[in-house]
């Protein structure tokens, strides 16, 4: 399989090296190019197919590296047990280095490099946005202080001391001749200062640490991106307003520009935010574009902080924070998975490209300029002084926290602190004119990226475990945790009231008030309102889930009715609590146990769930049991009209028709095959009109009628035994009702059903003329034998079976009395819904 | 304030302080604090933990408050209530959310984690037999939704069977089809919440300097 792979990647890369022009300079030129060669040709003939390389490369081969690196992706994780050593974005600059060596190797000249523009623009943004928007938000917030503290002071600590200790070196001649100065010492710190989120998020997130010191690590990273960047547009100024004119009103400028730029720009994330959760309080209706408003807002939220020159990864990552529970909440659940999996794609995606690109840049001998002793040194005052700024950090934060970072957590976010592509990006966007070593730089920064992203990446994991470090733990919460949790918030919170302190608890109490009062107000749909509570979406999730195994588990044992069949296998709560037996009882019997699609449809269209209590048993078993797909059972059991999955074919609507009269075809249609199925059962011979028809129409639907057969069999069954009717909500295609089969006989010949269609009609005739005597009819589920053919009859496709089945409750006749007749209410209830 | 009781009470807090863990500035301020709500008196009784204003829309504001007056907290190995409590059983209770030491070992972090996890465990069984039922449950989850206010009160209901029916699972594993879960016992009780590390999470911050001045009108 590898081999495959490797084989296909070769073929790619030698497409790439052939093609030879370079991804973004030539661009323009060629855009030029392509409309001089229109003109330049005149057509002699009329060419049928033309070669039109030089108009398509550059999107060509922007799609082309996608695929490349996405590849090479695929590649690493059919090889699980080299991504388990190496981390994949280690592997994904290995690839970086070979690829960049193929393509200097044919073309003499490195070609493809990443260009600051496409980095900030094109590729980092939606990487901050999906950081911001999958943000653990909780403990976010609730580490803000400190991940604040380890952002900005240890960024500006970490910058000052490696420009600090480089200048003094320099001073010391250890570096031998370079020209370079204070300032520029200081802003190459700045640049290289800060640790990278997508180094960080790419190696963390393999090696689960617990969640404390991973939001540390990350929520650091991300806003310290923003620190850099501020710091490095203030030394970026330094330095060409030169030395002599920097007096203290200068200095005293760049500390308040570096604030307002931070906070400003976070200011302009959270203005997005809002803007976006109030957008997508009326997309209800414009479903297909709803995600789009998401990226389209976010980015823009980038474009405008970057605009007016504010922080604009702090803008991006704020957007996310802030609008994503109110979005996720207001939004349609298919549209919350599409951002969700649109975004992963879009970041992964980049990262991944990123890291490929950091690779090939660095094969380029033009680039490279070695300084042994400056090289040497920045790797070790980085390492050193890391450790240094986190200890201390710590050490001051311990004081005031109250579960303080013990040793082992420091070590691990000291030796976590991995440089990555941000620090190039900004290396090359200095200017080589003022920056006379910027070659020294931009090699330097590649030596630190590869260093700590390939060497400590890949003892990351060796060192977490042998320290020993907390792990995270990464079961789900359950419901019990979830209300264990919302029980501790508010004792908590109670406990600093009586104690009489305002700490934390209260401060957070205080914000949830305002949040459930004003906030979910303005920002969120009524209907949103109620289901963003994590408890009750954590049940309504578990009330699917049992919906789902509900129906696997009727689909295993081949009727839906088994609940009723094996109510003795549940667990009985009634047993215990008899005295609020006449009191539970209703909710459980009318809106679990009952009709047989309820926990389906019901729950589905989201009115207020309540639990089953038989299904947590159910779900058990199932567990034991074989996994059967859910969505081929919903199928199987969920009715198809003719026409009802008729898409419109638009770009606008994508929603399947619930016609009236297609339901009632359905009703009928139903009806029809499950009373055809029955003669057929009966009489022992297939009859020829109708399966002719269903030949004509859905051939399958032949071999499910015999299914449906055995269902409406058992069910009735077990209905008549226990002398119950329930009462079915029967309303639209939804599950095949075994009820129907009892029913058949008293709205036989169906003179109520209106709208016949022309080819029912015909069938119509046919049936009432052979229809089933009644008795027969009904006498059939009254075997108790029957229930025991139920599997070999479902899963055949021959009428035998079933005439066999058929012709023993023959024999039991007399000994059975017949069922009640159905309520006459519930007909009319029926005839009603039609 | 004379030399000799403020000596006394130097000696009582001392004594407190080796009991509960807190330090003297924290019994202090604690002590400021149960004067402010007792107005002054020995003892504390229901109605004052009552009239605090900032309790009114806590959910869990009478099982709080009856946490207080529980003997089963007090660290007294029986069960029922007491009507008043005095300046130690109220440090007893508010020792339960000191949080924990900076090194300790396992075995006191279990300890630790054990005792967090009982008041918890008391909160809910409100009867005192070591069982938390599902009356219990349900009464408890209802008063913890109460002010959600979008979760009704049978969706409340059905949430806590549901979380009870999860207990029951993920404690019995597979059950007869005849056997009955008769609640949660505090065993069951530390399994289901075993991922949740309550020894770091079960604490309030009690700070050294005096807030009550910062309080006012409690």
């Amino acid at each position: 399989m590898p081999a495959m792979w490797h084989s296909t990647f070769i073929l790619v890369m030698v497409l790439l090296a052939i093609s030879r022009p370079s991804l973004a300079s030539q661009a323009r030129t060629e855009e030029s190019q392509g409309t001089g060669n229109a003109t330049e040709h005149t057509i002699t003939t009329l060419p049928i197919v033309i070669w039109k390389w030089e108009e398509i490369h550059f999107p060509y081969l922007v799609a082309l590296w996608v695929l490349v690196s996405w590849l090479c992706k695929l590649v690493f994780q059919q090889n699980p047990c080299l991504t388990s050593v190496i981390p994949e974005s280690g592997l994904l600059i290995c690839i970086g280095w070979v690829l960049g060596g193929i393509i200097y190797g044919a073309d003499k000249v490195q070609t493809f490099r990443l260009q600051p523009f496409t980095f900030f623009f094109y590729l980092l943004p939606q990487i901050v946005l999906d950081a911001g928007y999958s943000m653990p938000n909780k403990l976010f917030f609730g580490n803000l202080g400190a991940i604040l503290v380890y952002a900005v002071i240890g960024t500006c600590w970490n910058a000052a001391t490696l420009g600090l200790a480089l200048w003094g070196c320099w001073l010391g001649g250890a570096m031998g001749d370079i020209d370079t100065g204070l300032l520029q010492l200081l802003l190459f710190g700045s640049l290289i200062a800060a640790v990278d989120p997508v180094a960080v998020i790419a190696v963390f997130e393999e090696v689960h640490v617990n969640e404390v010191l991973y939001i540390l690590v990350f929520g650091e990273s991300l806003l310290n991106d923003g620190v850099t960047v501020v710091l490095f547009n203030v030394f970026n100024a330094f330095v060409s307003l030169g030395g002599a004119q920097i007096d203290a009103v200068e200095i005293i400028k760049g500390i308040i520009s570096f604030f307002v730029v931070a906070v400003g720009g976070s200011l302009v994330g959270v203005v997005f935010a809002l803007l976006i959760t109030l957008l997508t309080r009326c997309t209800k209706n414009i479903q297909i574009i709803e995600p789009g408003f998401i990226f389209v807002l976010g980015y823009l939220s980038y474009l405008t902080a970057e605009m007016l020159s504010l922080s604009a990864i702090l803008s991006c990552t704020f957007c996310g924070v802030c609008c994503q529970k109110y979005i996720n909440a207001n939004m349609d659940e298919r549209s919350v998975s599409t951002v969700r999996y649109t975004m992963k794609v879009f970041a992964n995606g980049s990262e991944t490209i990123i890291f490929v690109f950091l690779g090939i840049s660095a094969i380029d001998p033009s680039i490279w300029v070695w300084n042994t002793a400056f090289i040497l040194l920045t790797l070790l005052f980085i390492f050193v002084f890391r450790f240094i700024g986190v200890f201390l950090l710590t050490w001051i934060l311990n004081q005031y926290r109250l579960v303080p970072l013990d040793f082992i957590d420091q070590v691990v976010m000291g030796y976590g602190g991995l440089r990555g592509a941000v620090a190039y990006g900004l290396v090359l966007l200095l200017d080589e004119n003022t920056y006379k070593e910027k070659k020294l730089m931009v090699s330097t920064t590649f030596i630190v990226v590869y260093f700590t992203v390939m060497l400590q990446g890949i003892t990351m994991k060796p060192l977490v475990t042998w320290l020993k470090v907390k792990r995270a733990a990464v079961a789900e919460r359950t419901l019990a945790e979830k209300l264990q949790n919302r029980t501790f918030d508010h004792m908590l919170v109670a406990i600093e009231d009586i104690s009489g302190q305002i700490g934390d608890n209260y401060m957070r109490d205080k914000w949830n008030n305002f949040e459930e009062k004003w906030l979910y107000w303005l920002l969120m749909t009524p209907f949103a309102r109620k289901s963003c509570d994590p408890i009750f979406n954590i049940f309504h999730k578990l009330n699917i889930k049992d919906a789902t195994s509900y129906v696997k588990e009727g689909e295993r044992r081949g009727s839906l009715a088994f609940v009723r069949n094996e109510s003795k296998a549940d667990v009985d709560f009634n047993k215990k609590f008899d005295a609020d037996f006449s009191e539970m009882m209703p909710y459980i019997m009318t809106e679990n146990m009952g009709p047989d699609h309820v926990p389906v449809s019901s729950i589905l269209r989201d009115s207020v769930p309540s639990v089953c209590l038989d299904m947590h048993e159910q779900d058990l078993k199932m567990r034991e049991s074989e996994d059967f797909d859910a969505h081929h059972v919903l199928q199987q059991h969920l009715y198809k009209g003719r026409k009802q999955h008729r898409h419109r074919y638009s770009q606008k609507h994508l929603e399947v028709s619930k016609d009236e009269h297609e339901v009632q075809e359905i009703f009928q249609r139903t009806m029809r095959s499950r009373l055809e199925s029955f003669k057929s059962a009966k009489m022992g011979v297939a009859p020829p009109k109708i399966s002719k028809h269903l030949k004509k129409d859905q051939p399958q639907k032949v071999r499910e009628d015999y299914v449906e057969f055995s269902e409406g069999d058992s069910a009735s069954g077990c209905e008549a035994a226990g002398s119950s009717f329930p009462m079915r909500a029967y309303r639209g295609a939804g599950i095949v009702n075994p009820a129907f089969m009892a029913e058949m006989d008293t709205m036989d010949p169906m003179p109520p059903m209106q709208q016949i269609p022309s080819w029912l009609a015909e069938a119509e005739v046919d049936s009432s003329t052979v229809a089933p005597s009644q008795r027969a009819q009904l006498r059939l589920p009254w075997t108790p034998s029957n229930l025991r053919r139920l599997a070999p009859l479902r899963l055949s496709t021959h009428s035998n079976d079933s005439f066999l089945l058929a012709d023993s409750p023959a024999t039991q006749e007399g000994i059975s009395e017949p069922p009640p007749p159905p309520p006459p209410q519930d007909g009319q209830g029926r005839g009603t819904h039609k | 304030m004379g030399a000799s009781q403020s000596a006394r009470t130097e000696h009582e807090f001392q004594d407190l302080a080796d009991r509960t863990g807190f330090s003297l500035e924290q019994i202090g301020n604690l002590n400021k604090r149960f004067r402010q709500l007792s107005k002054n008196e020995e003892t504390l009784s229901r109605q004052d933990l009552a009239s605090i204003s900032a309790l009114d829309n806590n959910p869990l504001r009478a099982q709080i408050i009856n946490a207080f007056f529980d003997k089963r907290n007090l660290r007294q190995n029986e069960a029922g209530t007491v009507q008043v409590i005095g300046f130690e059983e109220f440090l007893m209770v508010m020792s339960h959310f000191r949080p924990a030491a900076m090194h300790i070992t396992e075995e006191e972090r279990e300890k630790l984690r054990r005792e967090k996890l009982r008041f918890l465990f008391n909160m809910h069984d409100t009867d005192s037999d070591g069982t938390i039922t599902l009356e219990e449950y349900r009464r408890a989850v209802e008063e913890l939704l109460s002010k959600a206010g979008t979760i009704g009160q049978e969706t409340a209901k059905a949430i806590a069977d549901a979380a009870m029916l999860e207990v029951a699972s993920t404690t019995r594993g597979k059950m007869e089809p005849d056997e009955f879960y008769e609640g949660i016992t505090f065993e069951n009780f530390l399994q289901i919440l075993k991922t949740f590390d309550i020894e770091t999470r079960m604490h309030v911050r009690f700070l050294n300097m005096d807030t009550a001045t910062m309080r006012c009108g409690k």
